[in-house]
Order: C-alpha cells, then structure tokens, then sequence
C-alpha cells in the first residue's frame, strides 16, 4: 500500500495511522505501508487533488507496476467534499485515473476504512 | 553431478531454504507484531507476497543499464542458496563437505549485499545511490568483524578450516558457546548477522522513512520476488551459520531434530527483539561500533581461545 497524500488537510493520513496501530492492525491481512511505489499494489489517494498535484498523481500512476489497485480516500478524495467548487482543484481522483474503491467520509473511520479494505481484497 | 543438483536445488538448497526461509520471515513479522501488541499476519503471508510479485509487472529503469539491473538479484539468489547449502550439508549429511569450506561460505555470504548495490547503483536512481553507498559503508565496517569472529573459531577447533571439523570437534568437546570467548564471539556474530540482514539498528541502507527502501527502491515484479527470495535465504543461512559455528549444529534424528528447531528459533528470537528494541543508529556509528567495539572483542576472543577459555 503507497500512501499519496494530495492537498490532504492531514485528517485523512491521521486516520490511515490509524489502521496500522495495535487496535485495528492492518498487517493481519498482510497489508504495509511502504515507501517505493514500485513495490506498491494499492495507491491510497487521500485530499483534494490541485492543479500541481494532478501532475504528479499521473506520473505515480504511470511508474506503478500494474496491477494495480486505487483506491479514492475521504470525502476529498471521492468527489472533491468542501474544495469541489474551488479555483485550483483538479477533479476528483476518478476524473484523473481509474479508480476501484471509494471510502468516503471526512475522515473515513478505521472500521470503514477496513471495511473497504476487506471488501478490496476479496474482489 | 546429478546428486550434487539435487542437493543444489531441492534439499537443502534452493526449495527447502526459501520454504523455512519464508517461515522464519513470517515468524521475524509475527513476533515483531506480538511485541507492538498487534495481531500480524497471516502464516502463509511471505508466499502470498512471492507469488503476487511474480505475477506483477517489472518495471526496468530508463537510465540504467538493464542487464545489471535484473542480473543482480540473480546472483544474491543463488550465492545466498550456495552458502546455505555448504553451511548445511555437514549436519545433515556428516563428512560432506571439502577442505576450506568455511573460507567458502564467508565470500558467498558477501555476494549478496555486493550484488544488491550494483544493482541499485545500475538502476539510475540517486536515492539507490544513496542506499548502496550506506551498504558499503557497512560492509566494510562489518566484514572485518565477521572475519575475526571466524579466526577465533577457527584457533578453537585446532586450526582446521573445515565445517565439518568444527562439529566433530563440538560433539566431542561440547559447544564452542560453553566458554568465556564463546559468548564473546556469540555476541559478536550477533550483531554481524544483524548488519547483513539489513534489520534495524543497522537498516540505514533501506531506510524506509528517509530513503524509501534505499537500495530496493527501483526494483518491482519478478526481480524484486527474486530479492525477496534472496533474503528469505539468507535469513535461514546467518542463522544456521551461527547454530553450526556456535551451539553445537544440527542433528537430524531422534529428539535431535526438537533441539534443532529450538536452536534457530533462539536466535531469530534474539535478532527479532534486537531489531524491535533498537532505533536505527548514523552509519558512522555503526562503522564505529564495528571497527571498534566488535573487533577488539572478536581480537579478545581469539587472545581467549589460544589459552582454551
């Protein structure tokens, strides 16, 4: 899992933290966040994507080894929340790649978190 | 030839090493998990992620040279299999190996980290620079330890560079850890096995926070599934290595085989925790701890060994 962080206002990413801690420990469905993402089978895209993000969200994207999965995170990330009327916004992530699950919420809670997470891996 | 083959890639070679490998690598998370009260993974997670890895696209550098690049893996692959091989054939089969074998096993186990860094210097990528430039820092601060580690044991078993030797001389005389100098070289080998398996506190080549797997960081698909085999090895080799030089080897009958076991989960128990209690130290400390600290202990151990203590 490769954790982009758009113009996230760090509500999301605390969420995500979250997920790895003791209580609700993503690693017992083999799940890590890791640093390459050439090494990366999901792509968590969390925050409202901007103009320079976009940029960067298509070139991750593109240097990602496929299959890959994406998955859009927050309320921001699904359809762009309380920015989507914004000058610098770019769209919302399934505008600019494919995406296969959406988690709304802002922020998205833990259970609703694994929930998608779960769902995704059994797809 | 054919027999040599078998040994090579099926027992204990190359399926059997990746196989307990994978275990002791599913053990290594488990464990860290159970430290951090967490749940951890799934026991047939390490396969889980080879064969996801095979079936992945590889990704090859623009700027790189290429044939480098998936070359490398390779060659940590099969030198990690090779010495895991010649360190366990004299407890399985008693009286195999050659003259200087032990001599053997120490340049094999250096392949693969020399391998690792030509590959991310082949990859083109400055953090892989970065990565394989911090593995060599650490390779020459270790290895020096590393070989006076295994002069002291080799001054033990009456100058005999022979692995074999060193367990016949073990089952007469009891295990070279029942000493003074032994717990010394214990401690010292310890530490080495830490610094080649790249686990915290010596991990400043991969660095997941600042470097983004360092070394690793370009590779993806099947070469990375190789690398991942590679260390899976390797894990079960530093280990046994240890086990053979210094707690009595394995035996393969009776309730030789309990004893085995136990053995090589003791020590992936001490590397574990060391690794989850430990922050990851600057490399000039950590070639300071080595050059230092760790030689003069392993020099020790020798000046101890030569009187029989």
């Amino acid at each position: 899992m490769f954790h982009f962080g758009g113009a996230s206002c760090n509500n999301c990413d605390i969420e995500i933290l979250d997920c790895l801690t003791p209580k609700y420990d993503l690693e017992r469905f083999g799940i890590q966040l890791i640093g390459s993402i050439r090494h990366a089978d999901v792509l968590l895209v969390s925050g409202s994507i901007n103009r320079k993000g976009r940029e960067r969200l298509i070139e991750l994207y593109n240097q990602a080894p496929k299959p890959l999965l994406v998955v859009a995170f927050g309320a921001c990330g699904c359809t762009g929340g309380i920015f989507a009327d914004g000058i610098p916004f770019a769209g919302p992530v399934d505008k600019i790649i494919p995406v296969d699950a959406y988690i709304p919420g802002c922020p998205p809670k833990p259970e609703a978190i694994l929930a998608g997470i779960i769902k995704l891996t059994n797809k | 030839m054919i027999k040599d083959l078998f040994y090579f890639i099926v027992f204990p070679g190359m399926v059997f090493s990746v196989l307990i490998g994978g275990i002791l690598s599913w053990s290594d998370r488990k464990i860290t998990a159970r430290v951090q009260f967490r749940k951890g993974p799934p026991f047939l997670q390490p396969f889980y992620d080879i064969g996801k890895l095979f079936y992945k696209e590889t990704i090859l550098p623009k700027y790189g040279a290429k044939i480098t690049f998936l070359a490398a893996p390779v060659f940590a692959l099969f030198s990690a299999t090779l010495a895991n091989v010649l360190i366990l054939l004299p407890s399985f089969f008693p009286n195999s190996g050659f003259k200087g074998d032990l001599i053997v096993i120490f340049y094999l186990l250096a392949i693969p980290s020399v391998s690792y860094i030509i590959g991310a210097l082949a990859s083109g990528n400055p953090i892989g620079a970065i990565g394989a430039s911090r593995e060599m820092k650490l390779i020459i601060s270790y290895e020096f330890a590393f070989i006076l580690a295994l002069a002291a044991i080799v001054v033990k078993t009456d100058m005999s560079v022979t692995l074999s030797d060193i367990l016949a001389k073990q089952q007469v005389s009891g295990a070279n850890i029942g000493s003074i100098s032994g717990i010394i070289l214990f401690i010292v080998i310890l530490f080495v096995i830490q610094a080649k398996l790249a686990f915290v506190p010596f991990d400043m080549s991969e660095a997941e926070a600042e470097l983004a797997h360092g070394i690793f960081i370009e590779y993806s698909g099947s070469a990375y599934a190789i690398i991942k085999m590679a260390r899976y090895v390797m894990l079960f080799a530093l280990p046994s290595l240890l086990v053979t030089l210094l707690l009595g080897g394995f035996r393969m009958e009776g309730p030789g085989i309990l004893w085995s076991i136990l053995k090589i989960i003791l020590v992936l128990l001490l590397i574990t925790l060391l690794r989850n209690t430990n922050p990851r130290v600057k490399i000039n400390q950590a070639m300071r701890f080595f050059f230092i600290w760790m030689s003069i202990s392993a020099l020790f151990a020798i000046g101890l060994s030569t009187i029989n203590l």
